[in-house]
């Protein structure tokens, strides 16, 4: 299972979190693309909290956090 | 002179009389105005180590070249003194009308000196400046004061004052303009209410003199697109105000928790800036001229409609006091508007109360009056003591001391999570590496705003660089602090600069001003800003071993979520942050880089 957490405007018109079954090979690009969010939309992409690239493979249980563009403090 | 005012308005406190100096245009060129300016003069007129509520201090409300300007978020002031929190050299900064109000009235910057004999407030209609008595408004809320002050002078007028907290000395004190904007660090609105005044009250119609209006309006509408089009200025920032950091931070896992004693929460999302905007936002509001807009307007639990809280505020008296509740943090948040007090400070001074309570310092004996707890997680504890905090009453009273000196009293300075006595505000610096670097160095205490590393080392601007690696960072810190010294100076909000750069404020200054400075030579006068600064505080005796940060973020790594097991490496950072500034290995400037930043 991948998690998924969706933050900001990504939440408009979806969930919070989303689940993905695992399967080998499952990436970035895939979930985003089930998730109908273009690529150049996402600002901030973590795997676990780290930084990630889309195009990685990811492992069974990763949880991804996904941003767009956003403000400072 | 375009640009500029031209003039500087000194009050006398003491003999409850002001006189009008002109502008030293070409001092002023050279440190820009605003910060640069203000350090400046009072670095020249005040002795390092005068005690900052003596009248011998002084205090500097500064607008920048830009302010009143029809540049873009070209509303702000500073202002500078001597701060009892630090015992540093304060520049605390705010956005919100009174800055360009000031401005359009005549006036770069006021010098406050000296001391009044009984509680007075200042207006000044463009030409008319009056010393006027304020028995009636010593003791009144932030609003209330704002509302008499609007009867008595009109609705038109600006209103800058102080609450409660800076007429008792709290040290945590602001100094708040527009109802709810504020000058909030550093303890500023205390040396105000030493001085005996309550209040400063604006009216200007003036305007601003432009060196090339035609050029203007092009370069601005320039620059207005510039952020209009930039994720951050343009979307994330006008959708849901700093706010949207919440959740970004916390899931990084560097977001302090409990007095930095964790650094991620699964409840994070009950503060964010996306449940403000779905349960309480009610519209933005927005500083002068600003396109971005990041401020909000809230309903708190009771109806009231009233300024919303700040990122820093939602985590300051949120996860920091292990509080998930948006309501009660907006309402932190409103009382310490009224009182006068900066949310970061007291809401981390009741984290820190928290931790004491917890660990067994501060006994139920010593707080079983005040009604309230200290228990991390306490909602209606947060309110409580802020109210207490503002009013000096009970264990409030030595609450509103801030942190360093309430954790010092029971032994454990070490529990303050501060720097050079300043709270530290809401990114834990174990996994930000340059961003830790950047609390141990900057001039007035712990602080996120002197050099943004937030910017680079999390939201990618202007280009993302690996938050945990060492490399590069001492440099980066080093242009993040030369640049907002400049936008400080100028009169801009920081902010902009998630979409500008050197070569935009450059350009922005000389059409404005007619002067000629290219990025290089913008940025060299941001550097010798922070230089200055710099000599300030060593001449005030806070020496280089005061470049560091608290004991638990150098020793324990973060005990869970994504920044799991990081220490801040800050001695392994400093050797290089003052090689790249040009100063000793001790940390002091060298007579060659004075000479180059002409500064002596």
């Amino acid at each position: 299972m991948i998690k998924v957490k969706l933050f900001a405007t990504f939440r408009e018109g979806r969930q919070k979190e989303v689940y993905f079954d695992y399967f080998e090979g499952i990436d970035g690009k895939y979930i985003l693309d089930k998730l109908d969010i273009k690529e150049e939309d996402v600002a901030i992409y973590l795997v676990n909290g780290m930084d990630g690239k889309l195009e990685n493979p990811l492992n069974d249980g990763d949880t991804i956090s996904l941003f767009p563009p956003v403000g400072g403090g | 002179m375009f640009g500029y005012a031209g003039k500087i308005l000194r009050v006398d406190l003491t003999s409850g009389t002001y006189k009008v100096e002109a502008l030293n245009l070409d001092l002023a060129k050279k440190y820009i105005g605003g910060r640069g300016l203000a350090s400046k003069i009072f670095f020249d007129e005040v002795d390092p180590n005068v005690e900052p509520f003596s009248p011998e201090n002084k205090l500097i409300i500064a607008t920048g070249p830009l302010s009143g300007t029809p540049v873009p978020t070209g509303g702000r002031y500073v202002v500078v003194t001597k701060s009892p929190l630090t015992g540093a050299i304060a520049c605390s900064n705010s956005g919100g009308y009174f800055g360009a109000e000031l401005k359009a009235a005549g006036y770069d910057m006021i010098i406050l000196e000296g001391k009044s004999d009984k509680p007075v407030y200042i207006t000044i209609e463009d030409d008319k400046v009056e010393i006027k008595e304020a028995g009636h408004l010593w003791g009144k809320l932030v609003s209330e004061t704002t509302d008499e002050l609007k009867k008595e002078h009109g609705e038109k007028v600006r209103v800058l004052c102080i609450g409660p907290a800076g007429e008792k000395l709290s040290r945590i004190a602001a100094v708040i303009n527009d109802y709810d904007r504020a000058a909030g660090r550093s303890g500023v609105g205390a040396v105000m209410g030493s001085k005996n005044v309550k209040a400063i009250v604006v009216r200007g119609t003036k305007g601003v003199k432009l060196y090339d209006e035609e050029k203007v309006k092009d370069v601005v509408a320039a620059k207005i697109k510039m952020l209009r089009e930039n994720g951050v200025t343009g979307q994330g920032l006008p959708t849901y105000g700093t706010a949207v950091l919440v959740n970004i931070i916390n899931e990084h896992g560097i977001f302090p928790v409990a007095n930095f004693q964790r650094a991620y929460t699964e409840n994070a999302d009950e503060i964010s800036g996306e449940t403000m905007t779905r349960d309480i936002l009610v519209r933005k509001n927005p500083c002068y001229r600003c396109p971005i807009a990041c401020g909000r307007w809230v309903r708190l639990k009771d109806g009231r409609e009233v300024g919303g809280p700040e990122y820093e505020t939602l985590w300051a008296f949120g996860a920091d006091c292990d509080v998930y509740d948006i309501n009660a943090v907006a309402e932190a948040n409103f009382w310490c508007n009224e009182y006068g007090l900066d949310t970061i400070s007291t809401g981390t001074t009741i984290a820190a109360a928290m931790e004491l309570y917890e660990k067994g310092y501060v006994k139920d004996e010593e707080i079983k009056d005040d009604g309230y707890s200290l228990k991390f997680g306490d909602a209606e504890a947060i309110v409580g003591w802020t109210k207490k905090i503002g009013a000096r009453e009970g264990f409030g009273d030595k609450m509103a001391e801030g942190s360093y000196r309430l954790c010092e009293a029971y032994g454990v300075p070490e529990l303050s999570m501060s720097v050079k006595k300043q709270e530290l505000p809401a990114y834990d610096p174990r996994g930000v590496q340059g961003h830790g670097l950047e609390y141990a160095t900057s001039n007035r205490g712990g602080c996120h705003v002197r050099g943004y590393m937030i910017s680079p080392e999390i939201l990618g601007a202007p280009q993302k660089i690996d938050r945990f690696s060492l490399e590069g960072k001492a440099e980066w810190v080093k242009v993040f602090q030369d640049l907002t010294a400049v936008i400080d100076s100028l009169g801009l909000c920081l902010f902009t600069s998630f979409a500008l750069g050197a070569p935009d404020y450059a350009e922005l200054m000389n059409v404005v001003c007619g002067t000629d400075f290219t990025p290089e030579t913008i940025l060299e006068a941001g550097s010798r800003i922070w230089t200055l600064e710099r000599l300030f505080n060593l001449k005030a005796g806070i020496d280089p071993s005061e470049d560091k940060l608290p004991k638990r973020l150098l020793q324990d790594p973060i005990p869970e979520g994504p920044s799991k097991g990081h220490v801040h490496r800050l001695s392994e950072l400093l050797p290089k942050y003052y090689e790249v500034r040009g100063w000793d290995e001790k940390g002091y400037p060298t007579e060659e880089t004075l000479k180059k930043l002409e500064i002596q």
